[in-house]
């Protein structure tokens, strides 16, 4: 009687919505290579972090005042006299730090195992739009504390805009909103920060995965599950039902379905991701000083720069990059393409074979070369410069763009090991 | 339904103008959003030019005005402390103005457009604390140099044409605000000549 009713509501549905259809072309009957690994925990982590960020966002704004006047004393409310603020406002936080984490893991996942590589420039690309608009996104939520590192953090990021030749000035003003940093620029942060932006983001990671959903995923070996249809035979084909829109064209193999054997893998990684999120929130909020930094416990002053601005961690290899180029105008520049070059990276690398495991040993050490630049651009970037430190910047942003052009010329004519038809054989 | 052959040609041209009137529609329409980005009327008045008549400064005299919310500090110097200027740039940090704190209209030996007349934003490169103008006791504290600014918050001293001495904490020049004479006795601190 029951089972009936529930049947009789689907069907209902499912007559003026394509639901069940949906569910199983995307969940229930979508094919996922079985050979998935701990790399492939981070974009479902990316996704709940997501979701973290937009619902704990949502109920700071319900204390959060916008003005120059309100608002740092009003995430000390926050922080103090609303019940579990605190808690909401260092889910927030510290979700800044961990999304940049997760999604530099996922970013590093794609670029080992060649997931950018056809028939998937375009989830690249969207990624890389998440990637863009996530960092404008944490750039504009950081100003929202009104604090000296927000500040004067915004004061130097702005003023890069400056650096523009003809129209630099009047357009840094333009984005202030005045003369200098001020209440205006504060209020349209926030509006960009809580409502434009966040709805661009949702839209690209839709986009991201469509995209992704038609082409189907990459796995670590970088080998297709989906086959010339026919070519299989019936015993070696996958044993589970799959949506006609993936069996229909293709024999698939070496897969299982995304629902429910890969969403219980990724639960586990959730639990182990929530025991790290979790301890940090509450022992460790402050990361050291690079989740939330000690000048921002200060109101904002413009008459007063701290001792030394840094931005938060997860922009530190770019601004050592900016900070490694002496002239103003060319370091905006290269800055500006250390980010914008990964983009085009699934044009750079030439190459037929995606996974570094039968890549060239020198791809393996271009890669490793590019992780190591990276990091330490990282590490430096958060310090004060010094001219040591300044010819290492310089050296290791040397690095991170000798990995586009070494990749663009080896990978033409690579010598790779032979990729073998199938994951399982 | 009209059997009529069709016209390809007025087709495409109906198609071009139509979607060029749209165009200029959404150019329309962009305008009020991306204009509303500029500085507000109360902004604008706010951070307005300020005038100073230099005529009544005597010289050797100090006056303060405020521009953009900052103080700024408008001197008169002497014969004597224009002179004094060229004796001490090894005791200094950046004598010839290397660093970009000035228009680049006063980045000479005199920081000014007009060597008597010294325009700069009184905070100190530190930590933003106004320092004090010594124009007689200023070598108390560095020898042989008679005048100058003195940053009481952290001890940063800085010579008469705010270009700040070694071995303290801030560590630039004084800012020098954009400015130009509108006439002979008349500074206009905010705009360069010719920007206005």
């Amino acid at each position: 009687m029951i089972k009936g009713l529930v049947t009789g509501v689907i069907d209902w549905v499912d007559a003026r919505i394509p639901m069940s259809d949906t569910w199983n072309k995307h969940l229930a009957q979508y094919p996922t290579p079985i050979n998935f690994n701990f790399w492939y925990f981070f974009g479902s982590l990316a996704m709940l972090v997501l979701v973290n960020q937009i619902l704990t966002g949502i109920w700071l704004t319900m204390n959060y005042n916008p003005s120059a006047e309100g608002a740092f004393a009003s995430i000390e409310y926050i922080m103090r006299d609303v019940e579990y603020g605190w808690l909401l406002r260092y889910m927030h936080s510290t979700g800044a730090s961990f999304f940049f984490i997760v999604v530099y893991l996922h970013m590093f996942r794609g670029l080992i195992y060649g997931s950018y590589q056809k028939p998937r420039e375009l989830i690249w690309v969207f990624g890389m739009l998440i990637f863009f608009v996530l960092m404008a996104e944490a750039f504009m939520g950081y100003l929202l504390p009104w604090g000296q590192m927000s500040f004067w953090g915004a004061q130097v990021i702005i003023s890069l805009f400056g650096a523009i030749p003809i129209i630099g000035d009047d357009l840094t003003q333009w984005i202030r909103g005045d003369f200098v940093i001020s209440g205006a620029t504060l209020t349209r942060f926030f509006a960009l920060h809580v409502v434009a932006l966040p709805l661009v983001l949702v839209v690209l990671v839709f986009l991201h995965i469509v995209a992704l959903h038609e082409v189907g995923s990459n796995n670590p070996e970088g080998i297709e599950i989906k086959k010339k249809k026919g070519t299989v035979p019936e015993s070696e084909l996958s044993p589970f039902k799959y949506h006609k829109q993936f069996s229909g064209k293709k024999d698939i193999v070496d897969a299982a379905p995304f629902f429910p054997y890969f969403v219980v893998k990724d639960v586990v990684g959730v639990a182990v991701f929530l025991f790290f999120f979790a301890a940090v929130i509450f022992y460790w909020p402050e990361g050291g000083g690079y989740f939330l930094e000690p000048p921002n416990f200060e109101p904002a002053n413009g008459l007063k720069t701290p001792e030394h601005i840094a931005p938060v961690w997860y922009y530190t290899p770019f601004y050592a990059i900016l900070r490694a180029i002496p002239d103003k105008l060319l370091g905006v520049i290269v800055f500006g393409s250390s980010v914008a070059i990964l983009i085009f990276l699934p044009w750079i690398d030439r190459g037929k074979v995606r996974s570094i495991r039968y890549r060239s040993t020198l791809h393996k050490l271009n890669i490793v070369q590019f992780t190591i630049c990276f990091i330490i651009l990282g590490i430096l970037g958060a310090l004060p410069a010094t001219p040591l430190y300044t010819i290492i910047s310089q050296i290791c942003s040397f690095g991170y763009f000798a990995f586009f052009v070494l990749l663009f010329i080896y990978s033409k004519n690579e010598k790779c090991k032979p990729v073998p038809e199938r994951i399982t054989k | 339904m009209s059997n009529a052959p069709v016209n390809t040609g007025r087709r495409m041209f109906l198609t071009a103008t139509t979607a060029v009137v749209g165009a200029v529609g959404a150019v329309g329409v962009a305008v009020p959003f991306i204009k509303s980005w500029n500085p507000s009327a109360k902004a604008k008045a706010a951070g307005a030019p300020v005038e100073v008549d230099v005529s009544k400064i005597e010289p050797g005299q100090l006056i303060r005005i405020e521009w953009q919310g900052k103080p700024v500090w408008v001197v008169s110097r002497t014969e004597a402390a224009l002179k004094d200027l060229a004796a001490h740039d090894d005791k200094l940090r950046d004598p010839n103005s290397q660093e970009p704190q000035q228009p680049d209209y006063a980045a000479n030996p005199e920081r000014s457009i007009r060597p008597d007349i010294f325009v700069a934003v009184g905070i100190c490169t530190h930590l933003g604390c106004s320092p004090t103008y010594l124009p007689d006791s200023f070598g108390e504290l560095v020898e042989g140099v008679k005048s100058g600014f003195f940053c009481p918050c952290h001890g940063s001293k800085f010579d008469m044409a705010g270009r700040v001495f070694q071995n303290v904490p801030a560590p630039l020049n004084l800012a020098i605000p954009p400015y130009h004479f509108k006439d002979e006795n008349t500074v206009l601190v905010g705009v360069s000549e010719g920007d206005a």
